[in-house]
């Protein structure tokens, strides 16, 4: 395959709508991390949650042949994940980092054993027969010859991240609730001199975190693949930690942080077919996290010590006018 | 009339042991402008707090108007009319002036969501009522401090507060941002309010208030109409005390100069300006007095002079060699040793041993390098030897610094910097919070050192400490040399507190010779 080919199949219907596949499993997860580093924690664990959900989906699914318990089952699985994560933190406190680590390993860990128990496989889940949630054809775009392609006949959860983004958009700056949360998360002291429940926010804000991290999970084993495999999650928990700080710490900016980055994996798949190392491509998305972090970074350093130092400047000279 | 605040016989003991204030009888009267004065410790901030619900009397009770009442929390506090604004503001960064204002209790519009326009409003219209000029839309991290003041207050005056307590309101803010401040604080009183101005600037309490309190050592020493009391009388009030130190002094060899301090100024993160054009020479063989109440830029001085904040503008020199806006290492290279004030934070390295800390600005260098390695049998018997020269109680030096008490970790600071032969010793709260044995010990080593020729600057927020330890005294005020006294011994406490409040300044050229 000519590079003229990686460049027409980049711009293609076809990519787009694989951007969108792919962004998706970031998004979810990037909301939850957005959620409770606003309020003030960083959920670290968001990796080890999306691995949970995403077994027990699978499982339950498996077991129960519905796709809604298995969902549903996905879902408690991460809040509790969470709420172990809340307790630790929030109320034994211990650093969230550590106790984030020690639950990404125990999710790793304990997946692979649990699914070593039931299907006697410890790769994955293929001998179970796991449900899948279901895909949406949009009527009108659908029959739209590129439009149709790219935005058309996606995981429901592909959409559902995209309303999730303006629904949690409304939450933080038009609710009281969300105002709290971010209130809590810059100054927990201001905030419980007026009265705010500063234990009750954070917490609330944590389980939000689960629920977006295990609608990430679900979305890896039971949407486009219909089974777990062990590490499924590769990484994707962590990138969406960077997706918030590059996002700006906010809804929109998450989401089209977590867009560039599935941008960057699809583009890896792409290059697969090129004659290059396989391992060299597949490290492009990492890079590239790497890369974005570092560079917003020295900029934000930049811009502030711009600003304090005309600041200096300007305060010095305006008070030594009025001194004299 | 009944007072609309009335205090009786306030005692507040802390577990530790510290009585804050001793039986205080305090009392506001509606609608008056009510400014509470005293040094730092005096225990003004602990009465305001029981007032406000921050902290509980151990005994003594509150009424308001006429009624006992008890404040668990703040909340309680604000929900019976008062509000405090506190010294640090309360505020979230990136909110807005208007939801700032409004936070905890946002008015709400259609569907649960919040009104922003009726928050607008509401800030806008508060901000008219009383004259508190703020930007309702601007947010907070894009305004000055000035404007963030007048947002606590408007949030206190939303939440319903008929009484203020403003907690050394202008220690903050700018000449002109003071004065605006006053003119709102007029208003808010024309319009019923009662406002308790907690200050120790003697010409703001001339200038703004109706009575005025005096506390000092926990005790209050009198409440006056501002109208019939001076500046003079108030200042002789807050720091009059009669017992002096005994300091044993060997008579003065005043030597070379030393340091050399040139129009030295500093602007802080937040732009204030807090130190302006300071310049001042330190001699080898002398003790160099800062005498100034705490927050007149003595924190920023020593922190330039060692190397922990860049100056603005200006010089400082050690023997011709300029030591500003160098690193803390360059600076101790030249020769300058530094007793910090915040002894955990800047004094020491608190996971690491005794004897670690003896010797961390010196153990890059041999002997207590060898090779690419720490020399442990040096560190070893560098820590035996100075444990015993300074009287360090402790079983031995691999012991984590923190198993001292507070006077142990000062001598272990003091060993450290004495033992590192220093040209100049800064010593800055060289005895805050320690027992009166390791006090004694530490006074007569500064003055020892000086004996033998060191230049030694000493800052304190104990007037006691910089006179009777001093050759040479220096007051300032507001980040500025108000006055220079030659000979210490012949200056009166009242009368360095003058230059200390900023009631009186010696010209320019009358310090020049003497600085």
């Amino acid at each position: 395959m000519s590079f003229n080919n990686i460049l027409q199949s980049i711009f293609s219907a076809l990519f787009v709508a694989s951007v969108l596949r792919i962004s998706t499993p970031i998004i979810l997860p990037a909301l939850g991390g957005l959620v409770s580093d606003l309020s003030g924690a960083i959920n670290i664990a968001l990796e080890g949650t999306m691995l949970v959900a995403a077994f027990t989906g699978v499982v339950v699914s498996a077991y129960t042949e519905s796709v809604l318990l298995g969902v549903i089952a996905g879902i408690l699985s991460g809040l509790l994940v969470a709420a172990i994560l809340g307790v630790f933190h929030l109320h034994l406190k211990t650093d969230i980092i550590l106790a984030g680590i020690a639950i990404n390993i125990m999710a790793t860990g304990g997946t692979i054993f649990l699914l070593y128990v039931l299907t006697g496989d410890k790769g994955n889940s293929s001998s179970l027969a796991s449900g899948s949630m279901p895909f949406i054809d949009i009527p009108l775009i659908k029959d739209i010859p590129f439009l149709g392609t790219a935005f058309s006949g996606h995981n429901i959860l592909v959409y559902v991240s995209f309303l999730l983004t303006w629904l949690l958009a409304v939450f933080l700056y038009r609710t009281r609730l969300g105002v709290h949360l971010r209130a809590v998360g810059e100054n927990a002291e201001a905030a419980a001199s007026v009265g705010i429940n500063v234990l009750l926010v954070r917490w609330i804000a944590l389980l939000m975190s689960g629920f977006f991290a295990s609608l990430g999970g679900l979305n890896m084993s039971m949407a486009y693949l219909t089974l777990f495999q062990r590490d499924m999650t590769a990484g994707r928990g962590f990138i969406a930690l960077a997706a918030v700080y590059l996002g700006g710490r906010k809804p929109w900016g998450v989401l089209i942080a977590a867009i560039i980055f599935g941008a960057f994996d699809a583009l890896s798949n792409q290059l697969g077919s090129l004659d290059v190392a396989p391992q060299l491509v597949q490290v492009i998305p990492y890079v590239a996290t790497i890369v974005a972090l570092v560079v917003y970074n020295i900029r934000q350093k930049a811009v502030a010590l711009e600003r304090m130092r005309s600041f200096q400047e300007h305060e010095l000279t305006a008070q030594q006018a009025v001194g004299d | 009339m009944t007072p609309v605040i009335e205090m009786r016989n306030i005692v507040k003991m802390y577990s530790n042991g510290v009585v804050a204030n001793k039986g205080i009888n305090f009392s506001v009267e509606r609608g008056e402008i009510h400014a509470l004065v005293g040094e730092n410790g005096a225990g003004k901030s602990t009465l305001m707090k029981i007032l406000y619900g921050l902290e509980q009397p151990t005994e003594g009770e509150l009424l308001l108007d006429g009624k006992t009442v008890e404040f668990k929390s703040p909340q309680e506090a604000i929900a019976n009319g008062i509000g405090m604004v506190h010294q640090n503001f309360m505020l979230v960064p990136s909110f807005t002036v208007a939801e700032n204002v409004v936070l905890g209790a946002e008015p709400l519009g259609k569907g649960g969501m919040l009104d922003t326009k009726q928050a607008l409003q509401v800030t806008a219209d508060l901000s008219k009522q009383y004259g508190l000029r703020v930007d309702a839309d601007a947010v907070l991290d894009s305004i000055n401090v000035g404007m963030r003041q007048r947002v606590e207050i408007l949030k206190m005056l939303y939440r319903g507060a008929q009484i203020l307590i403003l907690d050394e309101p202008t220690a903050v803010l700018t000449p002109q941002e003071t004065q605006e401040l006053f003119v709102a604080v007029r208003a808010l009183v024309d319009q019923g309010k009662t406002v308790v101005f907690i200050t120790h600037k003697l010409r703001e309490v001339k200038e703004i208030s109706d009575r005025v309190t005096v506390m000092r050592d926990g005790k209050l020493i009198g409440t006056q109409n501002t109208a019939d009391t001076t500046t003079e009388d108030m200042a002789r009030m807050m720091v009059g005390r009669e017992v002096f130190l005994n300091v044993n002094k060997a008579p003065q060899n005043r030597g070379d100069k030393v340091m050399e301090v040139q129009n030295l100024s500093y602007v802080s993160e937040v732009g204030r300006v807090m130190l302006r054009n300071v310049s001042f020479n330190v001699y080898a063989g002398e003790v160099l007095g800062i005498a100034g109440v705490e927050g007149n830029g003595q924190t920023e001085l020593v922190e330039v002079l060692t190397g922990l904040r860049p100056a603005a503008s200006g010089d400082a020199m050690v023997h011709g060699k300029v030591v500003t806006s160098k690193t803390p290492r360059e600076v101790r290279m030249a020769g300058v040793a530094h007793i910090p004030e915040d002894r955990l934070t800047n004094g020491l390295a608190l996971d690491a041993s005794i004897e670690e800390n003896l010797i961390v600005d010196r153990y890059f260098d041999p002997p207590f390098r060898k090779g690419l390695m720490i020399d442990r049998k040096m560190v070893l018997k560098q820590g035996q030897d100075l444990i015993e020269e300074f009287n360090i109680r402790t079983p031995n030096g691999q012991l984590p610094v923190t198993s001292l008490s507070g006077g142990n970790m000062q001598k272990v600071i003091v060993a450290r910097e004495f033992s590192s032969n220093p040209k100049v010793l800064i010593a800055s709260q060289p005895t805050r919070g320690i027992d009166v044995g390791a006090t004694e010990f530490i006074r007569d080593q500064l003055v020892q050192k000086r004996t033998d020729g060191a230049a030694v600057l000493l800052i304190s927020a104990d007037l006691l400490e910089v006179m009777s330890l001093s050759d040479r005294i220096i007051a300032v005020y507001e980040g500025e040399i108000t006055g220079v006294f030659p000979d210490a011994a012949s200056v009166s406490e009242e009368e360095l507190g003058l230059y200390m409040l900023g009631v009186k300044r010696q010209s320019f050229e009358e310090m020049e010779a003497y600085l």
